[in-house]
C-alpha cells in the first residue's frame, strides 16, 4: 500500500486548474498554425493569428486564455494500493478546485441549484469521474470546460439499423446546427455504444487523446477521417465567419453495448481546449 | 473588408453605415451584461420601473469577464453566446439600443429588430479573452453585484475590436461567410 496525502492532491489539482486555463497546450498552437497554411480566407486567417496572439499574452501576463474557465470536470484514476490520508478523494479534489479557482483569478461559473441558479462562488463541485486501476499511482487530469461548446454537446438514442452511417450524420448535423456558438474552430469528441451516460463519458474523455490522433481500430478510424474531411467542407470555419478550418480533429471512442442500442453521443470542445495531468 | 473606428455611444448614422464583414474598433463607454442582468431589466421594464441606465444610443457587450488581477481593470474579456439573450434583446433595441457585441447566431426575431430600429450585432472573437482585455481601460459594475460575473458593468474601451455581423439591412455574416466556403 501506498499513502498519499489528501494535501498533495489538492496542491496538486490547485496548479492543475491554473495551469490548464493560462497555458495552452502545444499540440493546439501547432494545430492553429496547420490551419493557417491550409485556409483560404483572409478573416480567417486573421482570427486564428488573433487566436496565437491570445495564447502568448495568457501565457505571459498568466491571464485567462479564456473569460470562461469552465466546470472543473475531473479525470481520476486511482492505483487500487493508493490510501489518501488525512480526507477523502473528492474533498481533497474539491479543496484543489476552490484555492486554483480562487487564487488563480479563473471565473466562478458554478451555480448551485440549476433552476434557482446562485453562484457558489468558489466553482465547486467539480464533475469528478473516477476510475480504479491496478497500481500505486494517482492520475489526475484536468478539463476546464467553457459552457457556449458544451450547450452544443448532444447525446441521442440511435438504432442499430442507422450504423456508421446514422452516427456521422448525427454528428455533421450537430456540427453544423451549432455553427459558430462553440468558438470553432473546434475539437471534437464522439462516443458511440455503451449506455446512455456512458456514450457522453467516453465522448469528454475522446477530447482528451492526442490532438489528431486515430482511433487505433480502423473503421472507427475511418469514421474519424470522413468526419474531419466533412466538417472542414461546411464552410463555418474560425468563429463562424466562413473558411475551410473549422474542426482542429475528430476523436471517435467506442464501447461495447446492448444488442437492442446504438447510443451516440457527440462533445463540442472549443479552440481553447485547455486540459493538464499529473500523475502522483 | 472595410476597418471603422466609431465611438460609442452610437448613432443612427453610424450604425446604417456598417455592412456585414466590416471590422469595426470602438472607443468609448459600452455597457457590459449577460443574459441574468437581462432578466432583471426585462423584469423592471414589465413592473413598468425605470432602468438602472438609459439605453439610447448604447453598445452592450454580452459577456461575463474573469476576476481582474491587482493593477488590471478587468481580468479575462471576451464574449459569451448571444443566442441566450435573443429573447431579451428586441425590446431593449425598441428602447434605443444600437448595438450588441457577443458571439454565435441570431434569431429571425433580433435580426428583424435590427432592421427595424436600426441597430447592429457584433461579434467579438470568441475565447481571445485575454486579447480582448487589453482594449478594456476601465470597469465598473452599475447594478445586480451579487450576480458576481454576471453583474451589469459599464466598461471603457479603446479601439475594441469585433466584425459586423447583422447589419442594419438584414444581412447575416455567419450565413454569407458559411455559403462562400462551403463545398
Ligand atoms: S466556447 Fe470556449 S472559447 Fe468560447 S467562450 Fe466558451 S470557453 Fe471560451
Amino acid at each position: 500500500m501506498r499513502e498519499i496525502e489528501a494535501k498533495t492532491i489538492t496542491e496538486a489539482v490547485k496548479k492543475l486548474c491554473i495551469d490548464a486555463c493560462y497555458y495552452l497546450n502545444d499540440e493546439i498552437l501547432d494545430a492553429f498554425r496547420k490551419c493557417k497554411e491550409k485556409e483560404e480566407s483572409p478573416v480567417a486567417v486573421d482570427i486564428l493569428s488573433q487566436l496565437e496572439e491570445n495564447a502568448r499574452i495568457s501565457r505571459e501576463g498568466q491571464f485567462p486564455l479564456c473569460q470562461d474557465t469552465g466546470f472543473a470536470v475531473l479525470f481520476v484514476e486511482l492505483g487500487a494500493d493508493v490510501v489518501i490520508k488525512g480526507g477523502t478523494l473528492p474533498e481533497a479534489i474539491n479543496e484543489g478546485v476552490r484555492q486554483g479557482y480562487t487564487e488563480g483569478y479563473l471565473r466562478k461559473s458554478i451555480v448551485s441549484d440549476p433552476l434557482e441558479r446562485k453562484n457558489t462562488g468558489d466553482n465547486t463541485p467539480a464533475a469528478l469521474h473516477l476510475e480504479i486501476v491496478p497500481g500505486d499511482k494517482l492520475k489526475i487530469t484536468i478539463l476546464p470546460k467553457g459552457g457556449g461548446s458544451e450547450n452544443m454537446s448532444e447525446v441521442r438514442m440511435l438504432k442499430p439499423a442507422d450504423g456508421a452511417k446514422g452516427v456521422i450524420d448525427f454528428v455533421l448535423e450537430r456540427v453544423s446546427k451549432a455553427g459558430p456558438n462553440p468558438c470553432p474552430p473546434i475539437v471534437v469528441g464522439v462516443g458511440i455504444g455503451g449506455t446512455f451516460e456512458m456514450a457522453a463519458l467516453i465522448a469528454k474523455k475522446a477530447l482528451l487523446r492526442p490532438l489528431g490522433s486515430r482511433n487505433p481500430k480502423p473503421h472507427l478510424a475511418a469514421i474519424e477521417e470522413e468526419l474531419i474531411e466533412r466538417i472542414n467542407h461546411m464552410g463555418i470555419g474560425p468563429q463562424g465567419f466562413g473558411g475551410r478550418c473549422t474542426a482542429l480533429a475528430v476523436h471517435v471512442e467506442a464501447y461495447p453495448c446492448h444488442i437492442a442500442s446504438l447510443p451516440a453521443a457527440v462533445n463540442i470542445e472549443c479552440h481553447s481546449h485547455r486540459h493538464k495531468e499529473i500523475v502522483l | 473588408m472595410a476597418e471603422v473606428k466609431l465611438s460609442a455611444p452610437l448613432t443612427d448614422k453610424d450604425v446604417e453605415s456598417l455592412n456585414i464583414g466590416d471590422k469595426v474598433l470602438i472607443t468609448g463607454s459600452i455597457l457590459v451584461g449577460r443574459d441574468s442582468a437581462h432578466k432583471r431589466l426585462i423584469d423592471l421594464l414589465d413592473a413598468g420601473k425605470p432602468l438602472p441606465v438609459d439605453l439610447k444610443g448604447q453598445v452592450i457587450y454580452y459577456a461575463g469577464p474573469s476576476p481582474a488581477r491587482p493593477g488590471n481593470p478587468v481580468g479575462s474579456a471576451g464574449p459569451t453566446t448571444s443566442g441566450r439573450i435573443d429573447p431579451y434583446a428586441p425590446r431593449l433595441l425598441a428602447l434605443g439600443l444600437k448595438g450588441m457585441i457577443g458571439k454565435g447566431s441570431r434569431s429571425a426575431e433580433v435580426i428583424e429588430a435590427c432592421k427595424k430600429y436600426k441597430a447592429v450585432y457584433l461579434a467579438a472573437v470568441g475565447g481571445a479573452a485575454a486579447l480582448i482585455a487589453k482594449s478594456i481601460k476601465k470597469a465598473e459594475v452599475i447594478a445586480y453585484p451579487e450576480l458576481g460575473p454576471e453583474a451589469l458593468r459599464w466598461m471603457e474601451v479603446e479601439n475594441f475590436p469585433a466584425i459586423v455581423v447583422n447589419d442594419t439591412k438584414g444581412n447575416d455574416l455567419y450565413v454569407e461567410g458559411r455559403s462562400q466556403y462551403q463545398r
